[in-house]
């Protein structure tokens, strides 16, 4: 006999600054092969909140690039970057322009501080998280696994922080789950870890950390099969939140045996 | 008539005036549903559009959303 346990008696949903998320798994929409594998992958992954980026209009167009003719805002829930930006007053802008295209008050903040490992400009980011959450934003802050730069940040007002993984692109997994774990642990706005996450695995373990969601990109848009890796994630995501309110064994530098001792043959 | 010189995007445009933003995007082709636009540093809404005069060396940014991570 089975017994169905609910999944709400198990985990309460994702909230960011009081909007409710029944996904913890975050896609972007960029470096795809092709629309209609991105739309495919979104789908597979489940993920409710998709990231876009702000660009000039190309205006000899001969191909339409506007992601909005490929994607339902009714649908997904559209979180637009700061992506390429290496000041605060360059991605303030951005964010500016973003929430004027009218979806909602969102912004995934980056301010990018070095063009080699795109790690975080920390000065810049808390400087324009300050700002913007000033106009209103709810700022959802990409920064790197130190502890005391997310504390400052959800200082700042951020509503929620976004350590990486790994840097941007890299697929090189969790490099600090020891950092990660104490942002999560010292917190109390959602930490979301952005960035990094190559495989199935990476984002299972990276859920064991406890943190609230993973949000990836190039993972899926290089795998072989897009749509086949999204779903990968969607498992593992659930699975590795899963095994965090399980609460995991302890680890032990010995072995104990399994079977009982007593009861064996002379 | 006259025409105004302004930059679009960066890139250096002529267009007979007098033109608004709106006749700009119009010109353009542009659908103002799926665009923002920043008229010399400034954003202005849609229903502004219509209204706001382009001057001589005036420079417009327009943007939309694209895939991004």
């Amino acid at each position: 006999m089975t017994v169905a346990v609910p999944e709400s008696a198990l985990d309460a949903p994702l909230e960011i600054a009081g909007r409710v998320f029944r996904s913890r798994l975050m896609v972007g929409t960029g470096k795809y092969r092709s629309n209609q594998e991105m739309v495919a992958a979104l789908e597979a992954s489940g993920a409710e909140i998709v990231t876009v980026a702000v660009r000039r209009v190309n205006l000899d167009r001969r191909v339409e690039e506007g992601i909005l003719h490929h994607l339902s805002p009714e649908r997904y829930f559209l979180l637009a970057n700061t992506a390429g930006c290496y000041s605060a007053d360059e991605a303030i802008r951005y964010a500016r322009l973003a929430r004027e295209a009218g979806f909602n008050e969102f912004v995934k903040l980056e301010v990018i501080g070095d063009r080699e490992t795109l790690l975080p400009d920390v000065d810049g980011l808390l400087e324009a998280t300050r700002q913007l959450v000033r106009e209103g934003f709810k700022v959802l802050a990409y920064t790197n696994d130190d502890l005391v730069t997310a504390l400052r940040l959800e200082e700042a007002g951020a509503a929620a922080v976004m350590p990486l993984a790994s840097p941007i692109g890299s697929g090189l997994g969790l490099l600090n789950p020891y950092g990660i774990r104490t942002i999560k642990r010292r917190l109390s706005v959602p930490v979301i870890v952005d960035a990094g996450v190559g495989t199935a695995s990476d984002a299972c373990v990276t859920m064991e950390q406890g943190v609230d969601g993973i949000l990836m990109n190039t993972a899926l848009a290089e795998a072989r099969d897009s749509a086949g890796m999204a779903r990968a994630m969607r498992l593992a995501v659930d699975a590795g939140r899963a095994a965090f309110l399980a609460g995991r064994m302890p680890r032990r530098e010995i072995a104990v045996p399994s079977s009982p001792n007593l009861g064996m043959l002379e | 008539m006259s025409a105004l010189a302004i930059t679009v995007n960066g890139e250096p445009r002529s267009v007979a005036g007098p033109a608004t933003l709106d006749d700009l995007l119009q010109h353009l082709g542009l659908d103002s549903r799926v665009v923002v636009v920043e008229h010399n540093r400034r954003i202005v809404r849609r229903p502004a559009l219509g209204v706001t005069q382009l001057a001589d060396g005036d420079a417009v940014e327009v943007v939309h959303f694209v895939g991004g991570g």
